[in-house]
This record gives structure tokens, C-alpha cells and sequence, in this order.
């Protein structure tokens, strides 16, 4: 279980997050959804260890890891695949992957571990000796979530994934965020694309500016009259 | 007229010298590659390497490899140091106090060398048996002094090579060049993968300075300056962070600089390669391998 305890974040003298308590059960899907610059990414970068928060605790099965670094996150399961892909572009699809795993030892569960990532995106598999900046968007959002999934974490955090991808690419990536689930994983998802993420979610809190409004089960945040008003375009 | 056998004698020449630029322009390139920081000690360090390989021949005689590797060695410590104490701290400030630090530190190495040797110009030991021999192929000289740092530099080239594109360290060092989050995300240590980069290219730099000081035979404080910035040249010509890139460079810019000597007048040959740093970041400033990488929606 992942716990975010009264959480604060400053860029300088701005507080981008502003005391957020979240949590992340084992095995469920849960969502952060908001607006633009309401501190969704910030939450996610401070939670696998890129930003230093200014108080607050982040408590991962009870385990206080808010001064540990992202590699010893790494270690314990935490796996990120961030905001806008980034990719390595020089390098191919396979070498990509091959770094999701680089804190691993065991060759036999790597393998594994590959061979999975290219039966949930068989395109991936086809491009392996391409270099991961000519893919298109949609690749290259693949290649993220496999490179991620190859440290074999117990807690995944997606940010954006659906970003740029045609609609019809979109359903095929919350397919298959729902395919890793269905398999053990937790998930964290950050999403703009609020229906889409309030259906599958098992919870789902909503940030703005800083802060957490509200939160609920994704079926009951679906029928709530603001969230509709706000972020369903109804 | 030009004669075959003196153009061929120039282009050895040109290697050799190349072989030096080349090997203290892939430390340039790497630290740029990874931190974005144009290493003004470099130069400093290739130093130090040409005083280690001195007085590790004169005053305790141990022959030349074991000279050669001792300057790795005690330049590796040098730059890692370099590293740990003035640039790590500004890791987050901005490049332009980076890169003032990095002139701070250079002539700090600089005079601070002259301050305990003496700004005197020393004589660098001459090899004996069969590395002074010279030999004649065709109608040109070669000597096995020029053959081994062609060797040695190649052989040094091929280890990074192979560092590089097969050890765990290499891949780590590509990623945190590409993208410093993602390798953390990746669970690299960032800042480990930083030190080592440093670590290898004063190793190179620390090789140079004793390849040089056999080559040129005299030494003095203020040796790494010129060399220094024609390494970095080197770099930006062949596309800066770019690892092959710095290998061309070298050569190119050691080849041109013998040519211009040899043909032209030796006065004009830093002002043509200063030139060519001119031409560079006008027409190319990617450098020959470097291209412009545009983001994807």
C-alpha cells in the first residue's frame, strides 16, 4: 500500500502541492484526476523520489521512504513511467527495455518479464532494433509503459498515458492498463481524460490547484453532479 | 611541388597529433554529453598527465607504461575530485556558473602546478631500445614513437567503445545523457554515472599528456591551454557530446593543423583552426554527427 501523508511541495517560493493525503490500496487502480497545473505530476515526481517535498510523509507498506532516493524506490517496487514518454531516442526499443530492468540480476525473470511486455504490445516486438525516437507517438507511449513494467513493480504510476494518442489508440491503452492490473499490479493514474479514468478506477481523487477536493469510488465520482459540470464536459 | 612522400610523411604527422586532440577531446565530449558543462580544466588535467608521466620517467624510472598508467590513474582521482568539490555542488545552478567554475578551476590547476614545479620548461626523458627506433617505409620516416600512440590511442578508443555500448556503466552513462530523469526513474544513480564519465575522460586526457610530452619531449604548466581548446574544438566540430564525433574531430583538426604547417606557414595554423570553429557554428553548429531532434505529439 502506498500512503501520502499531509503532503507539501514548493517549486521556490510557490507551493505547487499544498498538504494532499492520499491512498494507493494493493491490487487497485486509482486515480489522480485535474485540471492543467494542478499538481497531478508534481505529486507522482515527488512520490518516486525526482522531487524533494517540503514536509510530509510518503509511506510505502508502512516503510517511511520520503527521504530515500528514486533508486532505492525503484528497488522497492515503485515504477513511473512519466509524463510525456521519454523515451531514450537514440537508443532502440529493446535497449529501452532492457534499462527498465537495470537494477535487476535475474536474467531468467527479465526474459520473462520481455517477453510479456511484447505479448501486451506486439508493435514493440516488431520495432525492437528501432531507435525508440522514430516511433510514433503511440509507440513511444508502448515503449514507456513496457520499460516500466520491466523493473516488475508492485505499484505503477502512469502519467498521462492517453496524451496525444488518437481516440481509438486511447482505448486500446486503457485495455491494456487494465490487462497489467488484472495481474497483480496496483496502479496510479494520472489522467486528464476523466471519464476514461473514473471507469476503470477503484478510486479516484480530484486535485486542484494543490490540493485534494474530492475523492470517492470512480463510480461514485462519475454520478457526482460537479465532477460531471467539471471535468466530464456534461 | 608536391611531393607523394612528403604529403604521406605530413599525414602521418597529422594522425599522430590527431590521436592526441582525439583522446582529449572525448572527455570534453563525454562531459559535456552528460552534464552540459564545457570542462575548461580539461586542459589542466591533460597537464598534470605530461607531469605525472615526467617525473614518474625521470626521478623514480619505472619505464614508460607504468608511467603511462600512473598518469591515468592519479588524473582520474584529479578529475573526480575536480568534480566532487566544484561542480557537484552547482549541479542545479545554471550552466554559465558552471562553466565560470570550470575557467576558475583551470587556471587553479594551472597556477598551482607552476606555483610547486616552476614555470621552467623541462625536458621530457627520451625513450630507449625499441621504442626510439625509427624506420623507413617507401620514401618516409616513421617512428615507433609516432606508431605507439597510434596504437595506444586506438586501443584506448576501442575500451571506451566497449564500455560504452556493452557494460552495464556505459548504458547507464548513454541514458543519464539523454534524459537525467528517466535514468533516475530507471533507477540509476545519477550522480555515480556522473563521477565515473569524469573519471574516464580524465583517464584519456591523463594518457594524452604523457603521449604528448614523449612526442613534443619539452613541458610546461601552461601546456594544456592551446591544446586544450583545440580538443574542444575537436568536440564541437564533430557534433559535442557525441562520442564518435570527438574521434573524427581530433583527427580532423590534427590533420589540418599539420597540413597548414606543412604547406601553408605555421603562423596561420591556429588561426585556421579557430577559423574552422567560426565556420562551425555558423553553417553547422551540431557538429558534423549532431542533428537537431525534434519532439513528437
Amino acid at each position: 500500500m502506498l500512503e501520502i501523508k499531509d503532503l507539501y511541495v514548493h517549486f521556490g517560493v510557490i507551493n505547487a502541492i499544498k498538504g494532499i493525503s492520499l491512498k494507493v490500496n494493493d491490487g487497485n487502480i486509482v486515480t489522480l484526476i485535474g485540471a492543467n497545473g494542478a499538481g497531478k505530476t508534481t505529486t507522482l515526481r515527488t512520490a518516486s523520489g525526482l522531487k524533494k517535498p517540503a514536509s510530509g510523509q510518503i509511506l510505502l507498506d508502512d516503510e517511511d521512504i520520503t527521504h530515500t532516493s528514486a533508486q532505492y524506490r525503484v528497488q522497492r517496487g515503485i515504477s513511473h513511467a512519466p509524463e510525456g514518454r521519454r523515451v531514450f531516442p537514440t537508443m532502440t526499443v529493446l535497449e529501452n527495455l532492457e534499462l527498465g530492468a537495470f537494477l535487476r540480476k535475474d536474467k531468467q525473470g527479465i526474459k520473462a518479464d520481455l517477453k510479456r511486455v511484447y505479448e501486451l504490445f506486439p508493435r514493440l516486438h516488431e520495432r525492437r532494433r528501432q531507435s525508440a525516437g522514430t516511433l510514433s507517438g503511440g509507440e513511444q507511449q508502448m515503449l514507456a509503459i513496457g520499460r516500466a513494467l520491466m523493473s516488475r513493480p508492485r505499484i505503477l504510476f502512469l502519467d498521462e498515458p492517453s496524451m496525444g494518442l488518437a481516440p481509438l489508440l486511447v482505448q486500446e491503452i486503457f485495455r491494456i492498463i487494465r490487462d497489467i492490473n488484472s495481474t497483480g499490479t496496483t496502479i496510479l493514474l494520472i489522467e486528464q481524460n476523466a471519464s476514461m479514468a473514473l471507469q476503470i478506477a477503484d478510486y479516484a481523487y480530484v486535485m486542484e490547484t494543490g490540493s485534494i477536493v474530492i475523492s470517492g469510488s470512480g463510480a461514485e465520482l462519475m454520478q457526482s453532479e460537479d465532477i460531471k459540470k467539471a471535468y466530464l464536459g456534461g | 611541388m608536391i611531393k607523394i612522400e612528403q604529403f604521406l610523411q605530413q599525414v602521418f604527422n597529422g594522425i599522430t597529433l590527431g590521436s592526441i586532440y582525439a583522446l582529449v577531446a572525448l572527455g570534453y565530449t563525454m562531459v559535456y554529453g552528460i552534464i552540459k558543462l564545457i570542462n575548461f580544466a580539461h586542459g589542466g588535467i591533460y597537464m598534470i598527465g605530461a607531469y605525472v608521466g615526467y617525473f614518474c620517467m625521470t626521478f623514480l624510472k619505472i619505464g614508460f607504461f607504468p608511467s603511462l598508467l600512473s598518469a591515468m590513474t592519479i588524473c582520474t582521482l584529479l578529475g573526480v575530485t575536480i568534480e566532487k568539490i566544484a561542480y557537484k555542488p552547482l549541479r542545479n545552478a545554471t550552466r554559465i556558473a558552471a562553466l565560470i567554475t570550470a575557467i576558475g578551476v583551470s587556471l587553479f590547476i594551472e597556477y598551482g602546478t607552476m606555483f610547486f614545479v616552476k614555470a621552467d620548461v623541462r625536458s621530457y626523458p627520451a625513450l630507449t631500445g625499441l621504442l626510439a627506433q625509427k624506420f623507413a617505409v617507401g620514401g618516409f620516416n616513421v617512428s615507433m614513437l609516432q606508431v605507439l600512440i597510434l596504437v595506444i590511442t586506438v586501443a584506448l578508443m576501442f575500451l571506451l567503445q566497449i564500455t560504452v555500448k556493452k557494460t552495464r556503466i556505459g548504458k547507464a552513462m548513454r541514458a543519464v545523457s539523454l534524459d537525467k530523469d528517466a535514468a533516475e526513474l530507471m533507477g540509476i544513480n545519477v550522480n555515480s554515472t556522473i563521477t565515473f564519465t569524469f573519471a574516464i575522460g580524465s583517464a584519456l586526457a591523463g594518457a594524452a599528456g604523457v603521449l604528448v610530452g614523449i612526442y613534443y619531449t619539452s613541458i610546461n604548466p601552461l601546456m594544456g591551454t592551446m591544446p586544450g581548446l583545440k580538443a574542444f574544438i575537436a568536440a564541437v566540430f564533430g557534433g559535442i557530446g557525441l562520442i564518435p564525433g570527438a574521434m573524427i574531430g581530433g583527427y580532423f583538426i590534427g590533420m589540418v593543423e599539420v597540413m597548414v604547417s606543412g604547406y601553408g606557414n605555421s603562423m596561420y595554423r591556429d588561426a585556421v583552426v579557430f577559423g574552422i570553429l567560426i565556420l562551425v557554428l555558423i553553417v553547422k553548429p551540431a557538429g558534423l554527427l549532431g542533428k537537431n531532434t525534434r519532439e513528437k505529439v
